[in-house]
């Protein structure tokens, strides 16, 4: 458990000190969502209809852009080696690397969400409804990443290759995350539902994702 | 600690890299105490073995097999591995690195300052590992292996980029380590200075296809 607490602080310091990617990740999200504005033109009705969407591609491209190094670091400079000789299981160490990376880079973007959404003009309610279903989904964002992340481990330019590996796997996480979000617009549609199936979307992930990425990265090195 | 462990024994180890094989029916035995000394040209697989002990690497054919130890472990959790690489962060500060380590591999054998003084890094505890020497690193990469304890410790190359005096002062560590009854595996050139140290030659690297 020590080695465990330990990996999560060690992990958080990375990521938070100079060229860690949280702060990186958050950047990146604000220019995304600002752009939006600029591009769609000054039609308010319109920006206010597409901002969770807006906000949730943000979110998944922010997440992915600081993926592809999850594991990379430590292969490179070794340090993946001895994490595969020491005695915490593989599937906790992914667990706890993807929880203090969501942590350092997927709560800063829930947290600067109902400032960008802002920006596109929702209503308090939609702000509301955005930013709980990014609360709830982004872990299922970085978990489903991590697979990508490991399986792209050796390859020196992996980040293309895991963003197209990756994304069509969010795909289902994007559709009720947005759903729900705009369910509380528009009325008609149960918010729960959709809400429902995301949070039960995170926790297949939070699940398979080390497991799998623990796989990956076992035979990565041979 | 750890419980001792007594011998490590390969059997007939068979292993292909890339298509190639790199170790056949290779068999050797290191006992507590005295160090195997893995020489061979390069590209003769004197890392690859390394790894292999270390369960970064898989044989195809044959066996491990270790004499006492603790039975809940791998043998790969009773070894430190010192590769080529320095496993260290250079955002963390030279205590921070070494710390995770110790907290990572679980057993605490010793504090950091002291596994810090003994490779004579004291002095900077607090400075990024970014501004470290190249020898610098590799000392702080080998005070793993001071502060927490395993039984046989794998050494790839332990002394390259060091100085005549830290080489002297790592020779003398992994003397302690024999002393103390563990086991040594390492590939080097140097003629090392221990009392008791079998030698295993690995030939000329195989060339062709793999069976």
């Amino acid at each position: 458990m020590n080695a465990l607490l330990a990996l999560f602080a060690r992990e958080w310091k990375l990521a938070v000190r100079v060229g860690g990617g949280a702060l990186m990740g958050a950047l990146f999200f604000l220019i995304v969502v600002t752009v939006v504005p600029f591009g769609v033109g000054p039609d308010l009705n319109l920006l206010s209809r597409i901002g969770p969407a807006i906000l949730w591609i943000g979110a998944l491209l922010a997440t992915l852009l600081s993926l592809d190094r999850l594991f990379q670091v430590d292969r490179d400079d070794g340090g993946l080696d001895l994490i595969l000789m020491g005695e915490s299981p593989l599937e906790l160490v992914v667990l706890v690397k993807c929880l203090a990376h969501w942590a350092a880079t997927g709560l800063p973007l829930v947290i600067a969400s109902p400032l960008l959404a802002i920006f596109m003009n929702m209503e308090p309610i939609a702000i509301g409804a955005t930013t709980l279903t990014l609360l709830v989904g982004t872990p299922a964002l970085t978990f489903t990443g991590a697979i990508g992340a490991a399986l792209t481990v050796t390859l020196k330019r992996g980040g293309l290759l895991l963003a197209i590996l990756v994304l069509p796997l969010t795909v289902p996480v994007m559709i009720f995350g947005v759903s729900s979000a705009t369910a509380v617009l528009y009325g008609g549609m149960p918010f729960t539902t959709p809400f429902a199936i995301l949070a039960a979307l995170g926790l297949f992930a939070m699940v398979l994702g080390p497991v799998a990425a623990a796989a990956a990265l076992r035979h990565a090195g041979e | 600690m750890a419980s001792p462990v007594s011998s490590l024994e390969g059997r007939t180890l068979t292993l292909d890299r890339g298509g190639r094989r790199v170790l056949a029916d290779l068999s050797f035995r290191a006992v507590a105490g005295r160090a195997l000394v893995v020489t061979g040209a390069n590209g003769a697989g004197k890392s690859t073995l390394l790894r292999l002990i270390a369960g970064l690497l898989r044989p195809v054919a044959g066996d491990l097999v270790i004499e006492g130890g603790d039975p809940d472990l791998t043998i790969a959790q009773h070894c430190h591995y010192f590769g080529h690489q320095d496993a260290l962060k250079n955002q963390l500060s030279v205590a921070e690195n070494l710390a995770f380590w110790r907290d990572f591999f679980g057993v605490a054998d010793g504090t950091v300052l002291d596994a810090l003084d003994r490779v004579g890094l004291a002095r900077l505890i607090d400075l990024p590992a970014a501004y470290l020497s190249a020898g610098q690193r590799r000392r702080l990469a080998f005070a793993r292996l001071l502060v927490t304890r395993r039984p046989i410790w794998l050494l790839d190359e332990p002394t390259s980029a060091l100085d005549a005096a830290s080489e002297a002062r790592l020779l003398e560590i992994v003397g302690e380590h024999l002393d103390a009854g563990g086991l040594v595996v390492a590939a080097t050139h140097l003629d090392l200075p221990f009392a008791r140290i079998d030698g295993l030659r690995l030939g000329p690297a195989i060339v062709g296809e793999a069976a």
